[in-house]
């Protein structure tokens, strides 16, 4: 099944300058996997070490945070749209 | 150099507040170096030392500045006991060189909005221009 991922400015260069891609899989963990094997530079930016969901990105599936949906097990439709967005944080300390 | 409105400050400056003890933190949308809107977000951190602006926010902010022929620009969020400038945490996790990072303290009685470039973990104050009459906020130097 083919979903629309939407690439930020930031992840661009890793991901061959695209801003949206056409993904296959039926999870996001599916959808992850295989774009670390499209663009290997991108995967410290998308998995952590141990392969769970990097802490500072946000993906969505259509207007939902997948941390809501199952995570990495968040299931993913023909034609929805998947977003990336690196978290925005920091602090004093 | 980053050009804004005084109430675009003011906004910055208010949302601080309100999130105190917290620190308080949101986008800004606008042009390259002009801001056209500040969006306040919840800090989903609920921390007085750290923010995470609401992924929620992110999303809704970054799809309606697309929509209007805008940009996400840049960040704001409070440091309530320590100065205007950038932590090692902040640039740590700044995640777009090309953003504007401001930063506002209320370390002391009168509030302090400070602007800085942040690429490749290395920190450079920008002039943070008030428009409508307000003056020029230069950068201090350090």
């Amino acid at each position: 099944m083919a979903a629309v991922l939407r690439v930020p400015t930031v992840l661009r260069p890793a991901m061959g300058n695209n801003s949206v891609l056409e993904v296959e899989g039926s999870t996001i963990g599916e959808v992850l996997t295989r774009l670390t094997e499209a663009y290997p530079t991108a995967r410290a930016q998308l998995l952590g070490e141990d392969g769970s969901l990097h802490r500072f990105l946000n993906v969505y599936v259509n207007d939902d945070d997948v941390r809501y949906l199952g995570g990495l097990d968040a299931p993913v439709s023909d034609r929805d749209e998947i977003t990336l967005l690196p978290a925005v944080a920091g602090g004093s300390h | 150099m980053l050009r804004l409105r005084g109430a675009h400050r003011e906004a910055m400056v208010a949302t601080a507040i309100r999130a105190l003890p917290n620190e308080g933190c949101g986008l800004l949308v606008g042009r390259a170096d002009e801001v056209v809107e500040v969006v306040a977000s919840p800090n989903v951190a609920d921390s007085a030392r750290v923010y995470e602006v609401d992924p929620r926010v992110l999303l809704r902010t970054f799809r309606d500045a697309e929509a209007r022929g805008l940009e996400v620009i840049g960040v704001f969020h409070s440091h309530t006991h320590s100065a205007a400038y950038p932590s090692p945490t902040d640039v740590a996790q700044a995640p777009d060189p090309s953003w504007h990072y401001v930063l506002v303290s209320l370390a002391d009685e009168t509030s302090d909005v400070r602007s800085y470039r942040i690429v490749e973990g290395a920190i450079s104050e920008e002039e943070l221009a008030l428009e409508g009459g307000e003056g020029h906020d230069r950068p201090r130097h350090r």
